[in-house]
Parts: C-alpha cells; sequence; structure tokens
C-alpha cells in the first residue's frame, strides 16, 4: 500500500508512516476503544442486560425526559440559528461582531457553570427564584430548568453552521427573488432554504447529539430526583454509582448508538455541503 | 417608460458613490452606463432599480414615466434586474427559474397554469434555449445562464430592463455574440434598457447613447460616435479609446506640438496644455516637415486591422500610430529607425471646462 502525497512534496516514509501510526493509535486508544468496551459490557449476557433494564420505571422516565428535552430544545434553537444567521449574512448593522461573541459564549464556558449561571438567576436564592415561586413556577429541580440549561448549552450549534454558509452564498439569489416579486417568506422557502438545507441538517444533527447527551449542566440544575428531573445520562450515573454496572452499560450503549448515527449522519451530510460547495464554484465562474 | 434622475447623491461609511448625479433616460431607449470601477455605475443603476436608497436630500427624485418612485420598494417598481453573475436559483430548473415571478404572484394577479407554461415556453424561444427547460444552471455554460437570467427578467413584463455588467464574466467570444444578441433582442422589443458595463467597446456597440461616469460624477451623455469624436474632457477621450498626450501650446487656432508627454508625470502647469491626438489622426513620416516631432521606431504590430507603430522621444515617452498597412509599407518602417510624427488633428481641454 503506497501513501500517496497531494502536493508531490515527498516526506521520507518513515516520517509518513510514523505519523499516520500515531493519528491511527490516538483514535483507537481514546476513542473507538471506550466506544466499543461499553457494547462490549452492555452485550457480554445478551439482550437480557437490556431487558432487566428497562424493566426499571427510572430508566423509561429517563428516556422520555431526555426525548422531551431535546424535542424542545433542539426546535427552538434551529429558530434561532435560522434567525441569527439570516441577519448577520443579509444585513448591515453595528454590533455584529459582538452578537457573533455572544453566540459563542456557550462553546467557551463549561457546562457546569452554565448549570450554576440557571441556578443563580432562578433558584430560590436567585435573582427570580423567589418571584416565579410565588407565580407557582418551579424552575430549578424541574423540567423548565433543564429545558433551559439544555438550550444554553446547545445554542450556537445551528447559527455556527449557518452563518459562513450564508456568507459564503451571498444575497444575490435573495435580491433576485425580491426584484422578480417575491414577499420575504417566499424567497425564504423557495431561494435561502433550499441553498441551505444541507447546512441546517448538520447544524440541526449536532445539536440534537448535544442536547441528548448534555451532563454537566444538567446534572447541576436538575437535582437528578429519580423518575422526574433525570435524563438518560443521568441516569447512567445514577446505575453506575449503585454498582448496576450491566444496567449503567446498557443505558450508555443507547447514548453511544445515538452518537454513532450522528457521526454517520454527519460524515454524509458533510459530504454533501462539499459537493455544494464545489457546484456553487460552478456557477459562480 | 421614460426615466429621469435628478440630484442623486449616496455615500457609504466615508465613501462616496455618487455625487449629484442627474440623467434622462427616453422610452424605448438603450443607454449604456460606462465607467471604470468606482466610477458609481452600479450604484447608480441599483438606486434605480431599487436595490439601493440614495442619501435622503429634498432634491432628489426618481421618476418613472414622470412618478416619482423613489418610496417605492423594488418589487412596486416593476424593473427586470440582471445580476453580473446571473444569481439564477441553483436548485430550480430554467423552467422554474424562469417562471419564479410569475409564480410568486399574490393569488389575485397570479396567472394560471397553464398561461404560465406558454409563457415560459415563449420566452425559451426567444432566448434560443427551447429544450433547456429541464436543466439546472450548473448544468449550463455561461452565455446559456446570462440568457436564462435575461428570460427570466424578462417574465415578469417589467417596463425597464437593467443589466449589471451583464456579459463581464464571460469569454470574449461569446460577449460578442451576446452583445449582437442584445441589441437585436431589444430592436424587437423596444424596452427602456440600462446596461452598466466598464467595457467600452461594448457601450459603443450596443447602446444609443452613452453616460460616461468617474469618481461618482457623470462627465458626458451622448451617442456613441459623439463621445468618442467629440470627447468632453481628457477621461471621456481616454476612456473611449486610446490616446496619445503631446507636449503643445495653441497657437492662432492650430496645436504646434513641442514633444511626446506622458500621461503619468503631467503637470499642467510646468508644461502648458496637453494636447491629445488619437492613434488614427497621427501621420508618420520619414521627412521633418512643419511640426513633426522626431522620435525612433520602439515596436511595430501588423497583427490587426492596421499597422500600430510605437515610436519614443528622446525624452522617452511613447505614442501609439495607427497608419494603413500601405503606408506602412510606402515608408517600408523598421525598429530603431528615425521617424517624425505629426497630428492631422487633435484636441485641447481647457483646465476648467465644465459639462
Amino acid at each position: 500500500m503506497s501513501v500517496e502525497n497531494k502536493h508531490g512534496i515527498q516526506d521520507p516514509l518513515w516520517v509518513r508512516w510514523t505519523l499516520i501510526t500515531i493519528t491511527i493509535g490516538f483514535v483507537a486508544i481514546f476513542l473507538a476503544l471506550p466506544v466499543a468496551i461499553i457494547f462490549a459490557e452492555a452485550l457480554k449476557d445478551g439482550w437480557k442486560t437490556y431487558a432487566i433494564a428497562l424493566k426499571d420505571p427510572a430508566a423509561w422516565s429517563a428516556i422520555h425526559l431526555t426525548l422531551l428535552v431535546t424535542a424542545i430544545s433542539v426546535p427552538v434553537n434551529t429558530l434561532f440559528g435560522l434567525a441569527a444567521s439570516w441577519a448577520i449574512a443579509k444585513f448591515e448593522f453595528r454590533g455584529k461582531s459582538l452578537l457573533l461573541t455572544l453566540i459563542d459564549i456557550p462553546f467557551a464556558v463549561s457546562p457546569v457553570i452554565s448549570g450554576f449561571i440557571y441556578v443563580l438567576l432562578f433558584g430560590l436564592q436567585g435573582w427570580f427564584g423567589q418571584t416565579l415561586s410565588e407565580w407557582g413556577f418551579k424552575v430549578i429541580f424541574a423540567v423548565p430548568g433543564i429545558v433551559l440549561v439544555t438550550i444554553f448549552v446547545t445554542f450556537p450549534f445551528v447559527a455556527r453552521e449557518l452563518i459562513p454558509l450564508m456568507q459564503e452564498q451571498g444575497n444575490d439569489e435573495e435580491q433576485a427573488a425580491i426584484s422578480l416579486g417575491a414577499k420575504g417568506w417566499q424567497t425564504f422557502f423557495y431561494v435561502t432554504l433550499p441553498n441551505i438545507r444541507w447546512g441546517l441538517l448538520y447544524g440541526v444533527i449536532l445539536c440534537n447529539a448535544r442536547a441528548m447527551g448534555e451532563f454537566g449542566a444538567v446534572s447541576v440544575v436538575s437535582g437528578s430526583i429519580r423518575g422526574k428531573t433525570a435524563t438518560l445520562p443521568l441516569h447512567v450515573e445514577v446505575l453506575y454509582n449503585g454498582f448496576n454496572v450491566p444496567a449503567a452499560f446498557a443505558m450508555a450503549s443507547l447514548l453511544a448508538l445515538v452518537g454513532l448515527l450522528t457521526l454517520a449522519l454527519k460524515t454524509y451530510l458533510e459530504w454533501k455541503v462539499k459537493q455544494q460547495r464545489r457546484e456553487l464554484a460552478l456557477v459562480n465562474e | 417608460m421614460g426615466i429621469e434622475v435628478q440630484h442623486i447623491y449616496k455615500s457609504f461609511n466615508n465613501y462616496n458613490a455618487l455625487q449629484d448625479v442627474g440623467l434622462k433616460v427616453n422610452d424605448g431607449e438603450l443607454i449604456a452606463l460606462l465607467g471604470p470601477s468606482g466610477s458609481g455605475k452600479t450604484t447608480l443603476l441599483r438606486i434605480i432599480a431599487g436595490l439601493e436608497v440614495p442619501d435622503l436630500r429634498e432634491e432628489s427624485k426618481i421618476l418613472f414615466h414622470g412618478k416619482d418612485v423613489a418610496k417605492q420598494r423594488v418589487a412596486e417598481r416593476q424593473v427586470g434586474f440582471v445580476f453580473q453573475h446571473y444569481a439564477l436559483f441553483k436548485h430550480m430548473s430554467v423552467f422554474e427559474n424562469i417562471a419564479f415571478g410569475l409564480k410568486v404572484r399574490p393569488r389575485a394577479t397570479r396567472p394560471s397554469k397553464a398561461e404560465i407554461q406558454h409563457r415560459v415556453n415563449e420566452l425559451l424561444c426567444l432566448i434560443q434555449l427551447d429544450g433547456f427547460g429541464n436543466r439546472l444552471p450548473s448544468q449550463l455554460s455561461g452565455g446559456q445562464r446570462q440568457r436564462v437570467a435575461l428570460a427570466r427578467a424578462l417574465a415578469i413584463a417589467p417596463k425597464v430592463l437593467l443589466l449589471d455588467e451583464p456579459f463581464g464574466a464571460l469569454d470574449a467570444k461569446v460577449r460578442q455574440g451576446l452583445r449582437a444578441w442584445l441589441r437585436r433582442l431589444h430592436e424587437e422589443l423596444h424596452m427602456t434598457t440600462i446596461l452598466v458595463t466598464h467595457d467600452q467597446e461594448e457601450a459603443l456597440e450596443v447602446a444609443d447613447k452613452i453616460v460616461v461616469m468617474n469618481q461618482a460624477k457623470i462627465e458626458q451623455v451622448g451617442a456613441p460616435e459623439e463621445v468618442f469624436h467629440r470627447p468632453a474632457n481628457e477621461f471621456v477621450m481616454d476612456f473611449l479609446g486610446h490616446v496619445n498626450v503631446f507636449h503643445g501650446r495653441v497657437e492662432n487656432g492650430r496645436a504646434r506640438l513641442t514633444d511626446i508627454g506622458s500621461k503619468l508625470t503631467w503637470n499642467r502647469e510646468a508644461f502648458g496644455n496637453a494636447v491629445y491626438v488619437r492613434p488614427h489622426e497621427l501621420e508618420i513620416d520619414r521627412v521633418a516637415g512643419d511640426d513633426g516631432i522626431r522620435g525612433t521606431v520602439r515596436r511595430i504590430n501588423l497583427a490587426g486591422t492596421c499597422a500600430k507603430v510605437v515610436v519614443a522621444s528622446s525624452s522617452g515617452n511613447e505614442v501609439v500610430a495607427e497608419v494603413s498597412f500601405e503606408r506602412f509599407h510606402e515608408l517600408g518602417l523598421q525598429r530603431g529607425e528615425t521617424v517624425f510624427v505629426s497630428a492631422k488633428r487633435a484636441r485641447v481641454f481647457t483646465p476648467d471646462y465644465e459639462i
């Protein structure tokens, strides 16, 4: 098997092989091996482990809660991402770069801190906690808190994917549509959306994976009340801490499966976006 | 439909794009906005379309058929705009692209499916692309895409056609073909058309009237032969064809050339008036004559419709003279030979000339 160098400048063979070995080794040990172990452990006793683990009503409630939180936060962040990237790519306004920086905050901040911020804001000792509790709203240690925190943490995914894509595509097509008499929403649905669909899906997939798997921020905010505010990742922790290792691995493998599916879809969509970019280059010749 | 703009100003941040620009376009005319990059021509076109808004001023007016449309948005102005890079909808077929303007009409004014189909097919015939309806823009050549962009703009039956450097991104040969095609189309449709270009050849060939723009202002407006043979100032003369610069003086209504000048280092105060001569207005001879300027033949180019001879004076400055092949062979010129250049016709622009 020969190793081809794209630029025709040949590194010596031993350099190439060493680098490739290190890379593959790194990926194998730190990434592939842990994931493989999860499935290995989960399937050690066959499907029995899954049957037992899923008999627990807490498990179902955890799965249900994770799905609920994801079902709320992903659409909300998708809408926000679309709005933000539309504004940033199509309009000129002051504070644009500030907005871009703000959008990236959830990436810079540790998830635990993110959760803590919400406790400070909405907890009973927090800014709004007293008022909300008087109105009968429970945010911290309840589902609304989990939803809020998940929205915060997965905030940037769709926006970060769409902004460069829409900036690259420019405004010409939209202006053409408007000059032909299309209204704003018509322009968005018939012209903009088809052009960004792969990037949009890509962002949604990433947002979804993160929303399902978030641990740190949710852990701070939820209190992990069994059957009420335990999401799937929290449930895995509870199982493991309770020395119910097989069940923990079984539940963890569900999350790992979501992760693998996400990877597969991500790769496919990346390929699609690349293809679209290539077409863009042809059209603009 | 006649268009008139008055006292248009436009600045972007600190950049002045248009400075007190006024223009009148008659119904059915094809006019070209011609100028270098940054002259403001595209900005003016977009302001007429409604894609840009001019600076707010009392005197500014944009009149379509006498009616002020400054407050109308682009969709209301019923203009057909063709973008420089076509801006075709990438994911729609040629048919869907052309039909777009008709499909997005509100239910009340929207034509039936059959009518839309009929109109689009009509246009496909007009742009000589019948049978291409199902293709995607990525499957078309540049010239074909441009024709689709034009058909798409025509589909909504606009009152005026606005083209932003429509042929800029195409090969020379394709450009020539499309130029001729556009001219024929205009003769058939008689739609008021405004074309932006930086290619003077294109403007001279296609337009009824040329508007020469430079640095946010209009330098001259006139028919092609007028701006070419009777330019209002040095800029217009230089932009519309090659120009040779001489030092000289005006005596008794005649220009006396004293030496070859250089456009780059021109200093009017030091050298008096510049005298401008077009290459075909220069004469070359082996004898000095009355007012010939001595020079050496630097380069000879015979690949063209006439002989182009580059002559340099002792100061190092060069001029290009165009002589007929017969004259060239008569003289039997060779590189390095000494010759004398004189001007059949010359032009002088007085320093404070204003249009």
